[in-house]
C-alpha cells in the first residue's frame, strides 16, 4: 500500500494523462482520418497542427452555452456531466504497470463493468432532457444498444475471470504471464470488442447519434462546452475500452525488454488506433440489425464460450 | 467508515423521500437511483463489496435504466405530473403512514432487543458469496431462477401476442 503522498501524485497524473490522451485523441483522429482518405488534416496551427485542439478548446468555452427554455434545466445540466464521471472512475481500478494504480479493488471488474452500466443515464437522460423528439430518439435507442450490450461486456469478461480466479485486475494480468488471454479467450475478446465499440456509440456503432437520421441524437440540444463534454466523455470512453483490451486479453504490462508502462501504452494505442480505423472503414448498420446481432447471435456464442471455458477448466481440476 | 455509513444511510433516506414526493416521474426515478447508488455505498463500508457492485451493475445500472426507458417509450407530458399532484393528497397518506409505523415500531423493538447492528468488519469477496449461494443456499437460487423463467415465458407471451395483432392489420 502506497502513502497518501504517493496515492494523490498517482491520482493526479492519471487524471492529467487522462484528460489530456482524450484531447490530443480529436487531433488524432482527425489526422488518422484526413490521412486515410487521402487529404491532409488539420495541419496549421503549431508544429503538424497539433495547437488545434487548443484552439477547439478555446473555441468551445467562448461559445454561448444555452439552455433550451423548454428542456428540464438542472436533468439536461448534470446529464453530460454523468459519462465524464463514470467513464473516468472507471480508470481508478486499471493496472498501468505494477503498483502504478489508484486503487486495488478485489473488485476491479465489477466497479468498471457497474461504471459502463452508469454511463447510459448520460445518454437516456440528455435524449429526454432536450424535450426534442430527435434527441427523445436517440435516447430511447441509446438506452435498447447499450443496455443490451452492456450484458456482453460482462459476459466476455467472465471466462477472463475464470481463467484468472479473479476479479482484481492486477491478479488477471499477472494470470497472462504464459499465455495472453487473446488466446484461449478469442470469443470473448471478439465479443468485448463489439460491445466495447457499441458501449461508447462510436462509429460504426453510433446509431444514438446518428447524425444523418437523427440530427445529431441525443445531444441535438447541446452547445458550448455541455457538447464538449460529450465529446470528451466519447474519448475517455475510447481510451477506457483501449486499456481494458489490453489489459484483459493482451496482458497489460507484461512484454519483454521494455519497461511494463511502455507496453501498456503501446497495446493502449493500437487499439485506440484500431477504433479510429474501424470508423473510417465501416459503414453504420440499420437500428434493428444491430439489436437483432445481439440478442441472436452474440449472446448465445458468449454463452457458449462461458460454457466451454468452464468445462474446460472443471476437466483440468478433477 | 462509521461517518461513511451514516451520511451514505441519511442520503438513502432522504433520496427515497424524494422518490415519493415528486410528482415528475423522471425526477422521482433519478431520486430512487441516488437511492440504490447510497445504499451500495452503504454495503461497500459494510465490507460486502461483492453485493455492493451487484447493486451497483443490476439494480441501478440495468433495472433502472428498463424504467427509464419505458417512461421514455410512453412519453408522459405535464399533465401526468397535475395527476400525480391530485393522488399526493393527505389522505392518501394515512394508510401507508399507520403501517409503516407499525413497521418501525417494530424494527425500533427489535433493534433495541437482539442488537445486531454490529458486523465483524471484514471484507466478503464474491469467492465466499458464491459458495454460500450455490452450497446451503442453492434451493433460493433454483427457485430464483425458475421465477425468471417463468417471466422469461411471460415475456415471450406477451410480445408474441402483439407480433400476431400486428400481424393481423392489412
Amino acid at each position: 500500500m502506497h502513502s497518501v503522498g504517493i496515492s494523490l501524485l498517482i491520482v493526479f497524473v492519471v487524471l492529467a494523462c487522462i484528460l489530456g490522451v482524450a484531447s490530443g485523441l480529436i487531433w488524432l483522429e482527425r489526422r488518422l482520418l484526413a490521412l486515410w482518405q487521402d487529404r491532409y488534416g488539420p495541419n496549421r496551427v503549431g508544429p503538424f497542427g497539433l495547437l488545434q485542439v487548443l484552439a477547439d478548446i478555446i473555441k468551445i468555452l467562448m461559445k454561448e452555452d444555452w439552455i433550451p427554455p423548454f428542456a428540464d434545466k438542472p436533468v439536461f445540466v448534470i446529464a453530460p456531466a454523468i459519462t465524464v464521471i463514470t467513464t473516468l472512475l472507471s480508470f481508478s481500478v486499471i493496472v498501468f504497470a505494477p503498483g502504478i494504480t489508484v486503487v486495488d479493488l478485489g473488485i476491479g471488474v465489477l466497479l468498471f463493468l457497474a461504471m459502463s452500466s452508469l454511463g447510459v443515464y448520460s445518454l437516456v437522460l440528455a435524449g429526454w432532457s432536450s424535450d426534442n423528439k430527435y434527441s427523445l430518439l436517440g435516447g430511447l435507442r441509446a438506452a435498447a444498444q447499450m443496455l443490451s450490450y452492456e450484458l456482453f461486456v460482462g459476459l466476455s469478461l467472465m471466462g477472463v475471470v475464470m481463467l484468472a480466479g479473479s476479479f482484481r485486475i492486477a491478479d488477471i494480468v499477472e494470470a497472462q504471464r504464459g499465455l495472453w488471454f487473446c488466446g484461449p479467450q478469442f470469443v470473448g475478446f471478439v465479443i468485448f470488442f463489439i460491445a466495447g465499440l457499441a458501449e461508447t456509440h462510436r462509429l460504426p456503432l453510433d446509431l444514438p447519434e446518428a447524425d444523418n437520421e437523427l440530427v445529431a441524437g441525443y445531444h441535438s440540444e447541446y452547445s458550448g462546452m455541455k457538447f464538449g463534454l460529450f465529446f470528451l466523455g466519447e474519448y475517455i470512453g475510447i481510451t477506457l475500452i483501449s486499456a481494458m483490451i489490453a489489459t484483459f486479453f493482451f496482458g497489460g504490462w507484461l512484454g519483454p525488454v521494455l519497461p511494463g508502462l511502455l507496453w501498456f501504452i503501446i497495446k493502449t494505442f493500437f487499439f485506440i488506433c484500431l477504433f479510429i480505423a474501424l470508423r473510417a472503414a465501416l459503414p453504420r448498420p440499420r437500428y434493428d440489425q444491430l439489436m437483432s446481432v445481439s440478442w441472436k447471435w452474440i449472446l448465445p456464442l458468449a454463452l457458449l464460450n462461458l460454457l466451454v471455458t468452464g468445462a474446460i477448466l472443471v476437466s483440468r481440476t478433477t | 467508515m462509521t461517518a461513511i455509513f451514516y451520511i451514505s444511510a441519511a442520503i438513502a433516506v432522504v433520496a427515497t423521500f424524494l422518490t415519493i414526493t415528486r410528482v415528475n416521474v423522471v425526477h422521482s426515478l433519478l431520486y430512487f437511483i441516488c437511492s440504490l447508488l447510497a445504499t451500495g455505498v452503504m454495503f461497500f463500508v459494510l465490507g460486502a463489496t461483492f453485493v455492493a457492485a451487484l447493486v451497483v451493475i443490476i439494480n441501478a445500472g440495468a433495472i433502472m435504466v428498463l424504467f427509464v426507458f419505458v417512461i421514455m417509450m410512453l412519453n408522459v407530458g405535464p399533465q401526468s405530473a397535475d395527476q400525480e399532484r391530485a393522488r399526493l393528497r393527505p389522505h392518501v397518506w394515512i394508510g401507508p403512514g399507520l403501517l409503516s409505523l407499525l413497521l418501525l415500531i417494530e424494527l425500533v423493538y427489535s433493534l433495541g432487543r437482539y442488537h445486531t447492528g454490529v458486523t465483524s468488519g471484514q471484507t466478503v469477496g464474491p469467492q465466499q458469496v458464491g459458495t454460500a449461494l450455490f452450497g446451503p443456499y442453492l434451493l433460493a437460487v433454483e427457485l430464483a431462477s425458475m421465477l425468471l423463467l417463468a417471466g422469461l415465458l411471460g415475456a415471450y407471451h406477451l410480445g408474441r401476442g402483439v407480433m400476431t395483432f400486428m400481424d393481423r392489420k392489412p
